[in-house]
């Protein structure tokens, strides 16, 4: 990357290092700590959409509706993630390109299955193989992103369901007492208070989401993990850079990462949790009107 | 702003696929961790023996190559689902692979594998023996009396008989030696061994035409000499060589 750089052969201690810490590989490996942040930036929101949206789903008078989201909830929870993971994001992939092929190639008269093979017309595939790379990480990516709201969701959705339940039900008989409906009294009473109730479930579904996402790893994206076996792994001459085994560093590396993250979102949630307590009928809420009166 | 390119990209290629070509584009898979046939280089891209000679194969072939990475462990499922056309990363011709897929006539004759120990009397009959998942070298190990340990990537085979894990590993003579020859404590030990049928390039079953594309440009490289001096460069003057 710099010009001192350029027969690392000719290096010593901290120059050495400083060339190697910012090596072609190691700017991937950086990159890929933006990959975790961005799956986390987008997952954890759209999980919650999911999880609102089966939430409100399961409280519903159409009994279809709620059938949906309560299976939903009691399916995603009950299969273990890293099967759900494997199962579900090769499924999708095949249904995509099924549902495309048949658009593309009505004419197609070659069975798809052939034993092992999955095999759509060449106008089907998603993405195309003539697609850069590039849109072939994304679409992996995205496939990644989707399969984790899924799952996340139906936590979360577990989770906003009994924050649902736990808004005092004196709250709901004044809001028809008013005279609202029931649509009003569920986005003006019961959605802006149920969350002081949801928060610490919520925190905890996030925290667990931060610790799943090495499971990009097993989608096969080139995530921490997979840089840190990666790079840490001991390199004869063949490499500019030798070195012997140095998995443990770059492990510890990725412990003090994930513990520093969790970490920072303790504080961000605690400060979350005072704010959203505040004129709520909870203990929490009281002490602070106490403390300001 | 790239994501949203990408996507806008994604969305384009995938509505106007009808004039797409399916092979324009060769996509080449391989591990990316087995120097010095494929191994990451220092700058992030694919580098090594196969990537020379890959690249070499498909200008020969007239054909335009983009380099894919795939853990070993499901680098034939993944070529079979479609992720990438070729595997071109050191995997030995053997029958029950060719049950799945189709191979290249070999561009590496069949070699030795080696055994290598932290000391000359390793025990290679009745001891632990690390070797890749997958592997020719892990179902020869499974046949014989030694216990067989399986990691996923080769250089965790080696880390587990640096750490004791294991008393010797097992693999492929032309990985094994370079680690030797830089390790002092490190020595090959034991009989070299023969196994499978040489290293060829896997295709699926249904690409007969990229298969015979291949297969031209690997003799063309055989009859000039090329093929042989890339070998002898990249796995030094004992590596055996074609006729």
């Amino acid at each position: 990357m710099f010009e001192t750089c350029a027969d690392p052969s000719q290096l010593d201690g901290l120059h050495w290092f400083a060339c190697y810490l910012t090596n072609g590989v190691h700017l991937r490996f950086y990159t890929a700590f933006l990959t975790v942040l961005g799956l986390l930036a987008v997952t954890a929101p759209v999980a919650l959409a999911f999880g609102f949206a089966a939430a409100s789903a399961s409280r519903s008078h159409v009994a279809p509706l709620r059938w949906i989201g309560r299976i939903y909830t009691a399916m995603v929870r009950g299969v273990p993630d890293i099967a759900f993971f494997l199962f579900f994001v090769i499924a999708l992939d095949q249904a995509i390109e099924w549902s495309v092929h048949q658009i593309q190639c009505p004419d197609w008269t070659e069975p798809i299955r052939q034993g092992a093979n999955f095999t759509v017309c060449p106008q089907a595939k998603v993405p195309l193989n003539t697609a850069p790379q590039e849109v072939h990480e994304f679409y992996n990516f995205t496939l990644a992103v989707f399969t984790f709201a899924i799952v996340f969701g139906a936590f979360c959705a577990n989770v906003l369901y009994g924050a649902m339940q736990a808004v005092p039900r004196a709250q709901m008989e004044t809001a028809e007492a008013y005279g609202m409906s029931r649509r009003q009294a569920f986005w003006r009473v019961l959605v802006p208070q149920m969350w002081i109730y949801a928060l610490p479930g919520l925190s905890n579904v996030w925290m667990i989401l931060i610790k799943a996402t090495p499971l990009l790893f097993l989608l096969g994206i080139e995530d921490i993990v997979y840089w840190a076996r990666e790079l840490g792994g001991s390199r004869t001459s063949q490499y500019a850079y030798p070195h012997g085994d140095w998995r443990l560093w770059y492990f510890l590396a990725l412990l003090v990462f994930y513990l520093g993250f969790t970490r920072i979102s303790e504080i961000v949630l605690g400060r979350l949790t005072r704010r959203l307590s505040h004129g709520q009928a909870t203990m929490a809420g009281d002490q602070a009107r106490k403390a300001a009166a | 702003m790239k994501t949203l390119a990408l996507t806008a990209a994604a969305v384009v290629l995938a509505t106007g696929a009808a004039w797409a070509d399916a092979h324009s584009v060769v996509r080449m898979g391989t591990e990316g961790a087995y120097p010095p046939y494929n191994f990451i280089n220092d700058d992030g891209e694919v580098d090594g023996f196969e990537r020379e000679l890959g690249d070499e194969l498909c200008a020969r072939a007239g054909l335009t190559c983009e380099w894919v990475t795939n853990e070993w462990d499901s680098i034939i499922p993944n070529l079979t689902s479609g992720n990438y056309d070729t595997i071109i990363a050191g995997m030995s011709i053997t029958d029950e692979r060719d049950e799945v897929i189709d191979f290249t006539q070999n561009y590496i004759p069949p070699a030795s594998s080696l055994y290598m120990a932290l000391s000359e009397d390793a025990d290679l009959e009745g001891g632990v023996i690390a070797a890749q998942t997958n592997t020719i070298q892990a179902g020869y190990i499974a046949e014989t009396g030694a216990t067989l340990i399986e990691y996923a990537t080769p250089d965790e085979t080696v880390a587990a008989v640096r750490n004791g894990e294991a008393d010797a590993v097992f693999a492929d003579g032309d990985y094994l030696l370079p680690i030797a020859n830089e390790d002092a404590d490190l020595m090959i030990v034991g009989d070299p061994v023969q196994l499978g049928g040489g290293v060829g390039m896997g295709l699926r079953e249904t690409d007969t035409e990229l298969r015979e594309a291949f297969d031209a440009a690997i003799t063309s490289m055989k009859e000039d000499g090329t093929l042989n001096e890339m070998i002898t460069r990249w796995f030094g003057p004992e590596a055996a060589t074609y006729e």
